[in-house]
């Protein structure tokens, strides 16, 4: 297709994605090297003629306002922003680090961290979500294609649902029946024999929630997935195996399995993808004081009522970006070789 | 096919139960939720949140005492009525049909001509699309709010609009690139040799042919507006809510009597067009998440 088709064919997209993705992602660097404008204040001194003097400090409202309109992105900070106590923390870090006598009690300081609690959850909810979601999801996937074929299409119905709900909506679902007065977290009180049993009140017992529901949600996208690849496993290689004496396990672990590799390493993937922008479950959930993840403490600085931290906001913005990159290097290099050989 | 089975194939009947039970269990846990809240919808706050017995939400004895009956609708009048999220869905409606219409068509010419151009631009772009794709929505939000607050383009429907299509269009394109890939070149081809432009091409040969792939993709780029937070929650202003940011604002109130039942209210509100969706294309949808996995 000659370059000139290919542009005007290609044009609306382009613009689209270079307005709103590329340019937005230069913007928020120029802007993580803002920050707001402090208060301009006035110090007053008043006398009286027997009390002595007190000095006064109030906000200049008009020339605060004047600054702020005459430059909106407010005061030049270089890296200011990324090394401060709510970002990456440089000085608190080798401060906690110094100080601290064992790992725990560095660790606990830098759950402290606005920037590294947030990391911590990200990091946490990314790795374990993903496996069990993928490893349950699979379970399904053997145990469908084993039971009788009329099951199957409401199986799959009833899958779609979970995964396909909107997240905010989904995790409020899961929220009412697992708090203290829902169903399940009245079951767990039963369990535990502990009438105060609530799955708000310790960050471990958020932490187990927020896994549980990510795992409700992500399990469906492996099952439908490694179904469709179950149904092209090889018969022939299957009743190899079993010729050769292989048992059930087996020819799970090495006949099955080894032909999903390819589909497993892309629904890992994905779902690290979409795990790692974990965000609207810990609203749904109310779970900030025992949970935040990178894309909530973004959020959090954007929803603010007074001024948002447009300055903090990009800075994390930006870490965020550069570990997705490395997150994802591996697959745009497998998807770059897939593509040059012509096989995508 | 009739002969039967020698018994090494032949599955026992452990192994069958136990699917069974297994795939039961999921049923159970995927459907009860919906089914729970769907049920607890028409009771009062003080059932369905019962601090005496979970027993409550099924009988409902105090939505019999304040309302006259088992089952209520104070919930979904308290929503749709008097919260106005009629508002809501109303702005839901457009947002939603004019991002998925929008996108679909920059995203079907645009991966038509991805999958039929040899340049080496093409490869680029596929995997620029790819690393868009990767990143959340939130780091670029962060990105509008300033100049959009500068341009004056804030809290507006059309803003969001824009911005949804945009963020939809690496979504769409690969979708779309891999659809025509698999369309045969020879049928559009032919046309350009019987005299036919590009355009021309596109739409006597390629458009006939194109529906099953523009609905699959088509259905994935609605869900994405429909359940959209980021960017809804973040661009739009008060009055111009969609559904999903309204039912996070229930939350604040979340401490007045019966505020809560509204909120349960329009998430099951919410949920009936997800799940109509899935009965009637259960298909496309199918096809939809496995086309991206099969390829590679």
């Amino acid at each position: 297709m000659p370059h000139s088709s290919f542009f005007r064919f290609m044009a609306p997209s382009l613009i689209a994605m270079l307005l709103f993705i590329a340019l937005p992602t230069v913007s928020i660097f120029v802007q993580s090297l803002y920050v707001e404008h402090p208060q301009v204040l006035i110090e007053t001194e008043t006398c009286q003629p027997l009390g002595g003097c007190v000095k006064e400090t109030t906000v200049d409202v008009a020339a605060t306002a004047k600054l702020r309109s005459e430059a909106p992105l407010g005061q030049f900070n270089g890296l200011g922003t990324y090394v401060d106590r709510n970002h990456l923390a440089i000085n608190s870090v080798g401060l906690l680090w110094s100080r601290s006598g064992s790992l725990g009690e560095f660790v606990s300081g830098m759950m402290n961290l606005r920037f590294y609690r947030a990391l911590a959850f990200t990091l946490f909810y990314c790795f374990l979500v993903t496996p069990l979601a993928m490893a349950l999801g699979f379970g399904i996937a053997l145990a469908v294609n084993v039971v009788p074929r009329l099951m199957k299409g409401p199986v799959i119905f009833f899958s779609l649902v979970p995964m396909l709900i909107t997240p905010l909506v989904g995790a409020l679902i899961l929220f009412w029946m697992l708090n203290s007065d829902g169903i399940l977290g009245v079951a767990l009180q039963v369990l535990f024999n502990d009438p105060g049993l609530s799955t708000q009140s310790s960050a471990p017992l958020t932490w187990i929630m927020l896994i549980v529901y990510g795992t409700w949600t992500n399990a469906p996208f492996s099952f439908i997935v490694f179904y469709a690849g179950l149904q092209a496993v090889s018969r022939d290689t299957l009743e190899a195996a079993m010729i050769d004496g292989a048992s059930r396990w087996e020819r799970v672990r090495y006949v099955v399995l080894p032909s999903l590799k390819p589909l497993v390493l892309f629904v890992l993937l994905v779902q690290l993808m979409d795990n790692f922008r974990v965000f609207e479950p810990i609203i749904s959930f109310n779970a900030s004081a025992n949970a935040t993840s990178l894309a909530f403490d973004i959020y959090a600085s954007l929803n603010t009522q007074t001024s948002q931290l447009f300055g903090s906001a990009a800075a994390t913005s930006v870490i965020t970006i550069a570990f997705i990159a490395v997150l994802i290097v591996p697959i745009l290099a497998r998807v770059a070789r897939e593509l040059q050989a012509g096989r995508v | 096919m009739s002969m039967p089975l020698p018994a090494v194939l032949r599955r026992p009947a452990w192994l069958t139960t136990l699917a069974m039970g297994f795939v039961i269990l999921w049923l159970i846990i995927a459907a009860f939720p919906f089914a729970w809240t769907v049920w607890g919808s028409f009771k009062v706050q003080t059932d369905f949140f019962s601090r005496d017995s979970w027993w409550n939400a099924i009988t409902g004895p105090m939505t019999t005492r304040t309302t006259g009956g088992p089952f209520t609708t104070d919930g979904y009048y308290g929503a749709w009525v008097t919260t106005e999220f009629w508002r809501a869905a109303l702005n839901t409606l457009i947002v939603t049909v004019c991002v998925t219409s929008i996108s679909l068509s920059f995203g079907t010419l645009g991966g038509y001509a991805l999958a039929r151009s040899t340049h080496r631009y093409r490869f680029w772009i596929l995997v620029a699309a790819l690393f868009f794709r990767a990143m959340p929505e939130v780091t670029l939000v962060s990105g509008y709010l300033f100049p959009f607050f500068a341009l004056n383009i804030w809290g507006h429907l059309p803003t969001a609009i824009i911005v949804l299509v945009a963020l939809n269009q690496p979504f769409t394109l690969w979708m779309m690139y891999s659809f025509f890939q698999g369309i045969p070149r020879d049928l559009d081809e032919s046309a350009l040799v019987d005299g036919c432009n590009r355009f021309q091409a596109f739409r006597l040969a390629i458009m006939p042919v194109m529906w099953p792939g523009v609905i699959t993709t088509g259905l994935f780029s609605f869900l994405l507006a429909y359940n959209d937070f980021t960017v809804t929650g973040l661009v739009l202003s008060k009055d111009n809510q969609t559904m999903v940011p309204k039912i996070a604002s229930y939350l604040g109130t979340i401490q007045d009597e019966g505020a809560i039942m509204f909120a349960v209210a329009a998430v099951v509100s919410i949920t009936i067009p997800i799940f109509l969706l899935v009965m009637f294309f259960q298909r496309y949808l199918v096809s939809g998440l496995t086309a991206g996995a099969v390829k590679g």
